[in-house]
Parts: structure tokens; sequence; C-alpha cells
């Protein structure tokens, strides 16, 4: 061991490897309960089996997953985006209710999502309000604000185009599917292929030190609230396509725990700081892997909420640091020259 | 002191201590031995292994071999709360205290005098009000430490682990952020410690303090012991070429202040309330202008104002004749200018981004998002600094955290020399540097000037300003008092500029 290894170099593989394992283990799971999980059959021109349908309801929190993990990375968070899901879900029906074409609809379900996000990050990085009392606001005021879109009843529609969007397939494929996968690969393209992953993550990590060296902090802040509204405003719209109509108490709801989980899964920080796109939508999909077993297994569903506290609390106890420690000093016996484990001294040297 | 040079057992025994990172073997095999009543410096250069070490002895770190013994009993703290137990008290590279805590608080924080189950509050602020006397800090220890500035800070940082220590006082590059009196009332706190039979390390790059307060130095390099010696045997010359492995040339000090070129800065009254009085000041192309002054002087807030880090109140900057805006960083920046901070954790280093990530974090600020750098372009900028100030690190992508302190120094100064700017300000370039590596940067300075930067540096390091300056400006209560320039510029100049009371 006299000359010194090479560094370590980060590998995306590597990155996600605990998460793609504990999603096998879901996967598994579901197997386990009900043998023909993964047959897939094609019918009437669709696309038929559990696992599309776990990628397919998985797309709302999917969506959300995408611009939480950007907002996450810049030590924030989004509450709001349940609420959101709802305003956008209800203004996408009133639009088409009224007689507007589903583009339009979407157009301006994405506007309102927009503005919301907008909001958001207007009182984060500018009235500097702490991110999740700032969200909190839109989260308890949202839904009120879609009831009164929705004027108090669930908006039912049935324009065809907009509820193709819901509960309609491409080649097959539910479009869910498909839509969820594009704004992912847009999104990760977007700031991986230029400098925004980068510059997010600086200030998620130091944000003095961002600003000291000329990073407009205020307007990137402004920027991953903006996408979160946008994601969330999809996802809202095809929670309404799905249903055929808005319930603006309902639609969404719970739906930001569901999307922070998932980025925690993923092993991003709540602190901020290095993000992994990939690794939050797999998180995403592990959650809705776990709902499927719950699901699949037949129990009762009063049990649904606390089987799948369970099984979250057992995937966040594995990727514990103290965890970890405990693996590395199992393998640590060996004379070969050590990584530091993933958390601990630093932290401790602080005490 | 106690007679006791017949004592021979050490305090503190280490021996064969190893520890390796990923890519890096910190240290190998290194023994170390501490006397009673004894001041031991560590020394060697940026990276050598020094805080490693600590962290190891204290058990902030898990060594990967080797035994301490402490008082002749095999010892093995598993956490620095376990060593302070046994006690060894330290105050590490980067200050760890807990900003939003009072002084008290900070002091006392884990065995508060108690009374009734309760913390007893006003007890605890009367006797850090005592302590902190004793080091010469009149301030109210029920305000919360952030008030305060990072000397101030330090010095609570050393009261806290001098009082936990009843055997190892350990210190690592305490003086830093210090100026000449602090360190010695800190002197003064080490020789107190020393008399009552404690061991003291102390680890810094200032051989002047060394020679003056230790009586034993240990020398490391690339992780390894290159020796141990009484430092009354030996020459500053012997030691610098131990740590170095090679002889450092003297310095021959050329003051050719050039031709300074055009004027590129006019500062005509720019000031901020409550912060520091409206100054003026011309800076021209390839002059190096100098900051002197005590501590809160106003160094680093004139240097913060120039650059748009805090906003101005009044008072206008005029560039090459034109008048610009600096409302923050980022105009500064997009006018070539550049900053290398003071607190290079807080206000410089981006942690847990790469080393390569934090070098061309200033460029790519200043390109904006949307041209993000060639990959290419961004390893050959980085690996061509990394050479340039010879950067010690296992790999371009190891979070810059994990550096040393002097290499992530190095790697700050490189972020903004990537920048090519045209006036580059630098708050203490020299912190936490070691000797050859400040003869080197001493040089840069030189060669930027030459080459026809404007550069206004900022620095407690009387000589160091005398060595680089075509002119010093001396700052005093926040306000310019003098200015020195020529012949004029000697350090027992500054000195007095910064001492004389009535000019003001
Ligand atoms: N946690 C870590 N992970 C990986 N490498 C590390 C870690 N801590 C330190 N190193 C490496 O170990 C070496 C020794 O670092 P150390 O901080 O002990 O140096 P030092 O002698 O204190 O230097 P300085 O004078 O600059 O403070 C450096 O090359 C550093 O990059
Ligand atoms: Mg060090």
């Amino acid at each position: 061991m006299s000359s010194p290894p090479v560094g370590p170099r980060p590998s995306i593989l590597k990155r996600i490897m605990p998460q793609l394992l504990i999603l096998g283990v879901a996967l598994a799971l579901n197997v386990a309960v009900f043998p023909e999980f993964f047959q897939i059959d094609f019918r009437n021109g669709r696309l038929f089996g559990n696992l599309i349908d776990v990628l397919n309801r998985g797309a709302p929190v999917a969506l959300l997953c995408i611009g939480m993990t950007l907002v996450i990375a810049t030590k924030g968070i989004d509450l709001s985006v349940g609420a959101v899901m709802a305003i956008a879900g209800a203004v996408a029906a009133a639009m088409v209710v009224e007689g507007h074409g589903w583009g339009t609809a979407v157009l301006a379900a994405l506007a309102a999502g927009g503005l919301c996000g907008l909001w958001n990050g207007f009182l984060v990085a500018v009235l500097r309000i702490q991110p999740i009392v700032a969200t909190l606001v839109l989260m308890v005021a949202g839904r009120g604000v879609a009831q009164l879109v929705t004027e108090g009843k669930i908006l039912t529609f049935d324009n065809p185009g907009l509820i193709h969007l819901g509960a309609g397939t491409v080649a097959g494929v539910p479009t869910p599917i498909l839509i969820w996968l594009a704004l992912a690969a847009l999104v990760t393209f977007g700031v991986r292929k230029t400098a925004l992953g980068m510059l997010i993550e600086a200030i998620g990590i130091n944000e003095r030190s961002s600003r000291l060296a000329g990073i407009n902090s205020r307007v990137l802040l402004i920027c991953v609230y903006l996408v979160s509204g946008l994601c969330a405003a999809l996802a809202g719209v095809i929670v309404a396509a799905d249903i055929k109509g808005a319930d603006a108490n309902n639609a969404g709801l719970w739906l930001e725990l569901d999307a922070i989980l998932a980025v925690v899964i993923g092993g991003n920080s709540l602190l901020g700081g290095r993000f992994s796109i990939i690794a939050s939508l797999i998180g995403a999909l592990i959650i809705q892997s776990v709902n499927s077993v719950i699901l699949l297994s037949g129990l009762p569903p009063e049990f649904n909420l606390v089987i799948k506290a369970l099984l979250i609390l057992g995937i966040l106890v594995i990727q514990s640091p103290r965890i970890g420690n405990f693996i590395y000093l199992l393998r640590a016996s060996g004379p070969q020259p050590q990584p530091e484990p993933p958390h601990s001294t630093q932290e401790e040297a602080a005490r | 002191m106690k007679d006791t040079p017949t004592h021979p057992m050490p305090v503190l025994h280490a021996r064969g201590i190893s520890k390796f990172f990923p890519g890096t073997i910190a240290l190998d095999d290194v023994d170390l031995r501490l006397m009673p009543g004894e001041v031991h410096a560590l020394l060697g250069e940026n990276g050598a292994g020094k805080s490693t070490l600590i962290k190891c002895l204290t058990g902030a770190y898990r060594r990967d071999a080797g035994t301490l013994m402490l008082d002749g009993q095999d010892v093995a703290p598993g956490s620095t709360a376990d060593s302070q137990l046994l006690g060894i008290g330290t105050v590490y590279q980067e200050v760890n205290l807990l900003p939003n805590l009072t002084v008290a608080e900070n002091l006392y924080l884990g065995r508060q005098p108690m009374r009734r189950g309760f913390i007893a509050r006003r007890r605890m602020n009367a006797q850090a009000r005592d302590v902190l006397a004793g080091y010469g800090l009149d301030i109210d220890p029920a305000e919360p430490l952030t008030a305060y500035s990072v000397a101030i800070q330090q010095v609570v940082a050393i009261a806290r682990a001098v009082e936990m220590s009843g055997k190892v006082l350990i210190l690592d590059e305490p003086t830093a952020s210090l100026d000449r009196d602090e360190v010695q009332l800190l002197f003064g706190v080490i020789r107190q410690v020393k008399a009552r039979g404690l061991a003291v390390v102390f680890i810094t790059h200032f051989l002047d303090q060394v020679f003056e307060i230790s009586d034993r130095a240990t020398v490391l390099r690339n992780g390894r012991v290159v020796g141990e010696c009484l430092l009354r045997d030996v020459t500053q010359r012997d030691v610098v070429t131990m740590m170095l492995g090679r002889q450092l040339e003297a310095q021959v000090k050329t003051r050719d202040t050039g031709r300074p070129g055009k004027t590129l800065l006019d500062i005509k009254g720019l000031g901020k309330r409550g912060m520091i009085a409206p100054f003026s000041l011309t800076i021209r192309e390839g002059e190096v202008v100098g900051l002197a002054g005590l501590l809160g002087s106003g160094r680093t807030e004139t240097a913060n104002l120039i650059f748009g880090a805090v906003p101005a109140d009044h008072g206008q900057v005029l560039l090459r004749g034109r008048e610009i805006g600096l409302r923050n960083p980022r105009d500064a920046v997009a006018h070539r200018f550049a900053l290398c901070p003071e607190d290079r954790k807080i206000d410089g280093i981006v942690g847990d981004l790469s080393v390569r990530d934090n070098i061309i974090l200033a460029l790519q600020a200043r390109q904006g998002w949307m041209r993000p750098i060639p990959r290419a372009k961004i390893e050959e900028i980085a690996q061509s600094y990394v050479r340039a100030l010879d950067i010690r690190l296992a790999s371009l992508d190891m979070p810059i955290r994990l550096l040393s302190g002097g290499n992530q120094q190095k790697a700050l100064l490189a972020r903004w020399l990537a920048t090519n700017p045209d006036f580059l300000i630098l708050d203490e370039p020299t912190r936490g540097i070691d000797v050859g590596a400040h003869a080197e940067i001493i040089a840069l300075i030189e060669q930027l000037r030459a080459d026809g930067m404007a550069l206004l540096v900022a620095s407690s390091e009387l000589e160091e300003l005398v060595a680089y300056s075509t002119r010093v400006i001396v700052l005093r209560d926040r306000e310019q008092v003098s200015e020195l320039t020529g012949d004029q510029i000697t350090p027992d100049n500054i000195i007095n500029a910064i001492a004389t009371e009535d000019a003001a």
C-alpha cells in the first residue's frame, strides 16, 4: 500500500445502488404475495400488468419528487405541492367545463402552478422566510383556493383530450408514465447539461460562499420553487384527468409527504447539497411498490398505513449512517486502507 | 515550572499511529511523546498530517493502527467527549462552536453549573465573564457567539479547551486569526497551563511563535515523522529544511515598484453607517495596496464594501473613470473584481462540492448557468492551478472540506485566479499557509502586480505586507488613519501608525 491508490470516482450507478437494491427487495415482496406480478399483457391496444400499474400509479409522486429534489437540494422544502395539485386540477377542470380546449386548460393549470411556485420562491428568496413556514402558507390556503375555483363541489368533466392525459395510452403505454419519464429526462438534462445543477448544489451547501462567488442565489431559489410548482401542476392535471373530475379536498392529499419521502429514500440529504433526480424517482417507485404489496397482499385496508409506515421505517433504518458505520466496522478488520464511514467523524469532531 | 527534567515519563505517548483515507496515507507509523510541563510544537507543511494526528489522538478519527498511552496507561478514546473526560482539551483547526448559543453557553456546554436541576444562568455568566477577563476579553457572555468576530470566537474556543484540559491541551493553529497582542495574551495562558504541569501541543505555521513559546518540536512530512528536536538546539532554518525536505531560498526583497499604470479604481467617500467610515482610495493597475490595522479596525469591512458583499450606503466607485453600481458580489464579479475572503469556512469553501467545482465556481457564476464550461476546459483549469499552487489532494473529485486547511486556502485562491480578475482583493491570503507556500504566494502577488493587475491585500502579518505592498493604508477604529508609501513602508512605521492615538 505504498503507492497511494487513485482517488474515488463518483459514478451514478454506485450512487443509486442502495436504492436499486431496495427497489429490488420491494418488487420481490410483490412477487412473494402475488407470483404473477411481473406478467404483462397487451389487450385492447394497452399494456396491462401490476408492474405497469406501479409505474402508472406512481406518476403523481414521481412528478412531485422531481421538483422536490431540486428544492431540497437548496436546503429548502415545498410543503405546498399537494395543495398546488388540487389548484391545478381545479383550474384545468373549470376551463374545460367552461368550454375551452384541453390544451388551453393544461396551459392554464400550468400557469396556476407556476404562479404558486413563484409565490413560494418570493417568500423564500426575497422575504427570506424559512421554506417550511413559507410553503406551509400555501399548503393550508391552497385547498381553499381550489375550492373557490370548483365552487365547493367536485367538478366533473368529459373532455376526451384532458381525460386522455390521465387514463389514455400512447402506443399502448399509459400516458402518465410517458409524462413523468419525459419530464424527468427534461429536467435532469436541463440541470446536468447546464451549470444549473452545480450552482443549485452550491447554494444548498453554503449560500454565503456561493453568493460571494457571484452566484445569483435569489433567482436560482425562485427557479427551483417555480419548477416544483410546475411539476405539481402536471401531477394535479393527471390526477384530475384520471378520475374525470377535480376534487379540491382530496386531490393530492398528503402527497407532499410521499414526495419528500421519495427524495429521502433516494438518499438526498434534507440538509441540501448534492442531489440525484434519478435516485429520487427510484424512491418514488419504491413507495409505489410498497403500496402495491399492501394492495396485493389482500390485508384489510385498516392495516395499510401501519404497514407502510413499518416498511418505510425499515428502509430509512437501513440507510441510516449509524447502520452504515456498523457495517463498515464489521468489514474494517482487514488490513486494507478503509474509506471513512459515510458520516460520523466530521460531525463528531464538532462536539 | 516544576523542575522535573529527571522525570522521563511522557504524559501522552502515541506510538505507531497510522491513518488512511481513500487515496491518501495521512499518517504512517507516527510517534509523538508529550512531556509534562512542556510546550510541544507540531510542525509540517500543509497536508503533512498535523490535524489528522490530533484527531486520531482525541478520538475524533478512528485510527487505523497505533497505541496511545496516557500517564503510562493504555487508553482508547472513542470520541472527543471521551478524550475530554481523560483530560485532553482540544481546539480544532476549524473552530467548532455553536454560533446560536451564547458565549457562556459555548464555554460551559455539557457541564453548565446547575442549581436545583436548572442551569444556573447568572452564575454561569459571571464565571464566564471572569474566565474571559483572564484572556483580556471584556465582552458580554450572555450575547450570542455570532455577535463577535472570528478572533474572539477563537479565544472562546481556547478558553473552553483550557477549562477542559487536565493533562493535555491541544491547539491546532490557534493564532491564525489573532493579532500580536492577542497572541501574547494566549502565550501568557499557555505559560500558566504549562506551569501547572500540563503538556501543550501547539500547531502553527509561524516559526517565530514556535521558537518563542515551545520547548520541543516534532516535524511531520507526508504523514511521517522526520524528526523530534529540542528547539533550543536548532535554528529556524534547520526546522524549515526538515519540514520541506529542502532548503528555502532566502527571500530577496525586490522593491521593484515598477511603473504603476492607469488608474483602475477611484473610490470616493464609500462608507456604511455603523460599519466603516467613508473613505476614498484610488488604485492603479500594477499596484498592490496593503491594508493594515488591528483586528476589528475595519480591514475586512473595507474589502467587503468594495466588493459589494455589503452594500454601501454612501459614496461612489468609478471603474476606469465610469461610475459603477456595486449592489452585490455578482456586480463586482461581472466587473472582473475578485475577493478571496478571510473566513474560508463560512465565506469561502462550498464544503461538499468537489475541489474541481470549487475552483471553477466563480468563473462559472460569471459566465452564467446557460454556458457551462466544457469538461475538458474545467479539467485543464483545475489541473493547472493544482500544479501551480501545489495543492495536495487525492483527487479533484474529493469534497473540498476534506482538504487540509492550508490546501483549502490555496484552492480558494485558485477559484479567484481562475476568473482572471482586473482587481483582486485578498483578505488574509496566507492564513494557515505553510512557510514554503507562504513565500510562493508572496512571489505570486508580485507576479500578478508585475503583469498589471491591481490588488488590495489585507493582512495582519506586517512583514508580509511590507514585502509586497506598493502603498499601505492603515486603519484604526474603522477609519483610515494614514497612508505609507515607498521607503516609509516598514513594520515599525506600520506599528506606529496603528498605535498612535492622536493621529485620529
Ligand atoms: N476525512 C478525510 N478524507 C480524506 N482525506 C483527508 C481527510 N482528512 C484529511 N485528509 C487528507 O489527509 C492529509 C493530511 O491532512 P491534515 O489536515 O492532517 O493536514 P495538516 O498537516 O493539518 O495541514 P494544514 O497545515 O494545511 O492544516 C491531506 O492530504 C488531506 O487531504
Ligand atoms: Mg491542519
